[in-house]
């Protein structure tokens, strides 16, 4: 489904992906794990648009993405929760997920969607008028997964979903993940939490400075040696 | 002071408030969304007056239609401004980008002297708007019951747009963060054109108005108006519309009737807003309605 072949990034004087290439194939979640400054967020940042890569390729769907314009490479069902949430403050949980479904003109169905995403959390549409700003990480984190699925994506990427949430929080949202994996999305998952992200990976990609030192089965990589040494504290 | 010559001076500075208040309500916009005082939008705002004038006195062509034209061809001249002015240093330091809009604002002035020349020019009224209105033994000039009520129509249109509509959402979405709102796939530069278009909508209309109400048209005539609701702007809270409109009628109210109860002080009139927008800085510096904000880093 996404194949990324020899993806060169730089900015600011930094070679930030050194040559990577990576495959997401349709209905698996794959995940990149790494140290910060890996280069994780650079690569799912690369393939929306939202970096410039200079040089390698990005297919999605047989097309070529590459450096497309975000709204393009939204449009064609690729979606980033980016790190930290990012929900828009100022409007309402209603306002956030109707921005979700900004692209689309198919009225039905997005209020089809919308029904879908609430009975998934249904904390969100305990607070459907209240300011997106307001609510606790976890809540927020909810309101950015539900309006990352609001695009109605074929692959999701999710940047440290857990990052800053209470471990029985982190539980419900890799419990969400599986969930949403089951109704046919693709997942392209990056995780401190390496342990977490492996689980529930049918593959993963370990990044270091730039390149991936190491690719395999997420059961391999969790029983691997090194990264149980570098990643997984023991 | 007769009650009903302090009517007189009330209807006066709502009308002027109005007008303050339709201008306030770009500076604040574009502020919201692109953290740029937009030093151009009197001049915007001149440009307006211009246009609907050379249309009724050049074309001969019937007021409503030059005022809609005016308004159509101000809300073009907004967006070719932001594309020309402001979108090349979209990544630039703020600084540059203020003094590209300090720029922006000398050439369209000194470009208006060379083109429409010096000299003032009379704003042609339609007897609709001069038509004196008596009212309870207060007598009252048309056009200053037709501005508030215009600029009530302009404000709920507004409000309807920035808070129902989806254009509106993503207009608040990208004044709070650009990349989330591009990943949503919003364009943020048309809506920043959007934004540019709806602030200089509203010039043109308050801009025309003015011209009805102080019919004397001269290339700098958007410089003082500018100044005043930049601070009307900020008195309100800067980047926030109902701000805008609150700092503009205190504003306008404030002059007239500053000069409506001591007329001695008739000479001081335009400071009034400087003395309002230091109060402000000292007291409340967020403005009336602004949130104290954590500057993004």
């Amino acid at each position: 489904m996404l194949k990324i072949r020899d993806l060169n990034v730089h900015y600011g004087g930094i070679h930030a992906l050194k040559g990577i290439s990576i495959d997401v194939p349709e209905n698996k979640i794959v995940t990149l794990i790494g140290a910060n400054g890996a280069g994780k967020s650079t690569t799912l940042r690369s393939i929306i648009g939202l970096v410039k890569s200079s040089s390698g390729s990005v297919v999605y769907d047989g097309q070529t993405v590459t450096n497309k314009r975000t709204k393009d490479i939204v449009s064609k069902g690729v979606v980033l929760v980016p790190e930290g949430r990012r929900v828009f403050p100022n409007l309402t949980v209603e306002e956030n997920l109707i921005l979700g479904a900004y692209i689309r003109k198919d009225k039905e169905a997005i209020k089809r969607d919308m029904e879908w995403v609430y009975q998934l959390f249904p904390r969100l549409k305990e607070r459907v008028w209240q300011k997106a700003g307001t609510m606790s990480g976890g809540e927020q984190q909810m309101l950015a997964v539900a309006r990352a699925l609001m695009t109605k994506p074929k692959l999701l990427m999710m940047d440290e979903p857990s990052l800053g949430l209470a471990p029985l929080i982190v539980k419900d949202i890799f419990g969400i993940i599986k969930e949403i994996h089951k109704e046919g999305v693709t997942i392209l998952l990056i995780e401190q939490n390496a342990k977490a992200a492996l689980e529930i990976a049918d593959y993963g990609y370990v990044l270091e400075t730039g390149s991936i030192v190491l690719e395999g089965e997420g059961k391999h990589l969790l029983s691997n040696d090194e990264v149980q040494k570098a990643y997984l504290g023991e | 002071m007769s009650f009903s010559i302090f009517l007189q001076h009330l209807v006066n500075g709502i009308s002027l408030g109005s007008l303050y208040a339709l201008l306030a309500i770009g500076y604040t916009m574009v502020y919201g969304i692109l953290r740029l005082i937009n030093f151009a939008h009197g001049d915007v705002f001149m440009l307006g007056t211009y246009i609907a004038f050379y249309a009724m006195t050049s074309f001969f062509l019937p007021w409503w239609m030059s005022f809609l034209i005016a308004i159509a061809l101000t809300c073009i001249f907004g967006i070719i401004l932001e594309r020309s002015a402001y979108r090349p240093l979209r990544n630039s330091p703020r600084i540059s980008v203020m003094i590209s809009a300090i720029g922006a604002s000398f050439l369209i002035q000194n470009l208006a002297i060379v083109i429409f020349g010096g000299r003032p020019k009379a704003f042609p009224i339609a007897p609709i708007f001069s038509r004196i209105l008596n009212i309870g033994g207060v007598s009252i000039v048309s056009v200053s019951l037709i501005i508030p009520v215009i600029t009530a129509i302009a404000l709920y249109i507004l409000n309807y747009i920035v808070n129902h509509t989806k254009v509106g959402m993503a207009m608040r979405a990208v004044s709070r963060d650009y990349e989330a709102s591009r990943l949503m796939g919003i364009d943020v530069n048309s809506i920043i054109s959007f934004t540019f278009g709806t602030g200089s909508v509203l010039a043109a209309i308050g801009g025309i108005m003015w011209g009805l109400k102080y019919p004397q048209l001269i290339p700098l005539m958007g410089l003082m108006p500018g100044l005043k609701c930049f601070i009307a702007a900020v008195v309100g809270g800067i980047g926030n519309i109902r701000g805008a409109v609150i700092g503009g009628f205190i504003l306008g109210l404030g002059e007239i009737m500053i000069v409506a109860f001591s007329p001695a002080l008739s000479g001081y009139r335009d400071a009034f807003a400087f003395v309002l927008l230091i109060i402000i800085l000292l007291v409340k510096p967020s403005g009336l309605m602004g949130q104290n904000t954590v500057e993004k880093v």
